[in-house]
């Protein structure tokens, strides 16, 4: 299989209503461990995300993938804040993907339970997808993202508003998908997290690059003063 | 109040004696409406399906338009569809005003709209829902179309009652483009009027009855049979 790494975003932008929401941005996203995009509220974190996805459109500047676009979406998985369920029950839920992708149902619906396994809900399969908890409502996204063995993961906050314990086991859920050699890319607000989990930093602010490197550098002596601040948990805007 | 006891009990009588006329009539009822209700689905489920994942440039407008459309007068349809049909009319060499045929056309033009227009706005709050899913899963608009129709098919069952309440219990364009012939085009709402103009009350009360009661039953049946309200289901 191909890699579709490196992303390279070259001077993208996007806008919203005319005005720039973020960037331009240059960066040269590549395999390895998790990329983790850090930043204040309203930094662009999450148009980040989907403009790395390809769905926030850019104004202008482009990002390409190694492969053709129609290739590289078929690799790729993104896992949203408030995790989107359809009505369904929850293996229907994880089969759906498979199934877009013309898997007999019999197919779909034996890797569905073993991505169910691997995130602890097998036992719920039955159960209607809104009627889980916040925890497994979240835990569900991501198996359904991860059903399709995707080379790359956006994550934006997928632990925000829950439980240590849902917090621990999403954790324990996503180094199990990277060490199956799945890329991360994600955002948080949990420093902790971002300590764990990071390889590669991007401080994001007023919807640019305020810093960017390997995490061990950037959580040792970040640069900037803002960076810093953000770090020591001062209030940046 | 009289009136009102004879009327239960003729039709207690009717149904008890499964009244020949009254079977014929009530048959006939039920064919075309849900003929029209079946044809005005079947345009108005794709039609709503189309306008929720589409955008084009009088998208609203024609969103307006559906929606003005459910109320559209039922009498003004069936004239019409009378003067399309009529002899004279560019549709008249079919010969087809005052058969259960016209009424069927004249019912389809009414329900298809309300069917359109509440399944739209079903679909349209399911899509707001899905919308970033589906377009991060790169699904074609014929995979959304499919994905928002099965997840919202019980609203779409509801729709597509909303329209066989409507069209069982309409008269204006019926009578017009039917005629009221007996055993021809003769049906449940078009014998209540005629009874109540000949001051046959209890009958026309008694066949009043029979047309709630059948409404009430086949909503029943359909809920039943698709298990909706059951179990926790939205």
């Amino acid at each position: 299989m191909v890699d579709i790494l490196p992303l390279t975003l070259s001077k993208a932008e996007v806008r919203r209503a005319g005005k720039p929401i973020l960037g331009p941005i240059d960066l040269a996203i590549t395999t390895g461990g998790a990329t983790m995009v850090l930043g204040p509220n309203g930094a662009g974190k999450t148009t980040f995300l989907k403009a790395c996805h390809g769905i926030a459109r850019l104004a202008s500047g482009g990002s390409d993938w190694a492969v053709e676009r129609s290739e590289a979406e078929l690799h790729q998985s993104y896992v949203f804040q408030s995790p989107i369920l359809l009505r369904r029950r929850v293996l229907a839920n994880v089969m759906y993907p498979l199934k877009l992708r013309g898997y007999s149902r019999s197919d779909a619906a034996d890797q569905a339970l073993s991505a169910l396994t691997n995130v602890g809900l097998a036992d719920a399969k039955d159960q209607m997808a809104h009627d889980l908890s916040g925890g497994e409502k979240q835990k569900l996204a991501i198996a359904r993202a991860l059903v399709t063995k995707p080379q790359v993961l956006f994550l934006d906050e997928p632990t925000a508003s829950l439980d240590g314990r849902s917090k621990r086991e999403i954790e324990a859920i996503l180094i199990a998908a990277q060490r199956d050699g799945t890329k991360l890319i994600m955002t948080t607000h949990d420093l902790g997290q971002a300590r764990r989990l990071a390889h590669h930093v991007v401080f994001l602010m007023h919807g640019k690059i305020h810093e960017e490197g390997l995490s061990e550098t950037f959580f040792a002596g970040p640069k900037t003063e803002a960076a810093q601040a953000f770090l020591k948990g001062d209030i940046v805007e | 109040m009289s009136e009102f006891w004879e009327g239960i009990s003729s039709a207690f009588w009717l149904i008890i004696t499964l009244d020949a006329d009254l079977v014929d009539i009530t048959i006939r009822s039920l064919q075309v409406t849900v003929t029209a209700v079946v044809i005005g689905a079947a345009l108005g489920i794709p039609l709503a399906a189309w306008l929720t994942v589409n955008r084009f440039r009088y998208r609203r407008t024609t969103v307006a338009i559906l929606n003005a459309l459910m109320g559209l007068p039922p009498v003004v349809v069936g004239l019409i569809v009378y003067l399309l049909l009529s002899r004279s009319g560019p549709f008249g060499v079919f010969g087809l005003l005052f058969t259960p045929t016209a009424m069927i056309i004249a019912q389809v033009i009414i329900v298809t709209p309300l069917i359109a227009s509440v399944a739209h706005q079903a679909l349209r709050d399911l899509w707001a829902d899905y919308h970033d899913l589906l377009i991060s899963l790169n699904t074609t608009r014929w995979q959304r179309i499919k994905t928002l129709a099965w997840d919202a098919r019980r609203s779409l069952l509801t729709a597509t009652l909303a329209g066989f309440g409507r069209a069982i219990g309409e008269i204006g364009a019926i009578m017009i483009v039917g005629g009221n012939i007996d055993h021809v085009t003769r049906v449940l709402t078009t014998a209540i009027a005629l009874e109540t103009s000949k001051g046959n009350f209890a009958l026309a009360l008694g066949l009043g009855f029979i047309l709630i009661g059948m409404a009430i039953a086949i909503n029943i049946a359909i809920h039943w049979v698709s298990g909706t309200e059951r179990r926790g289901r939205w």
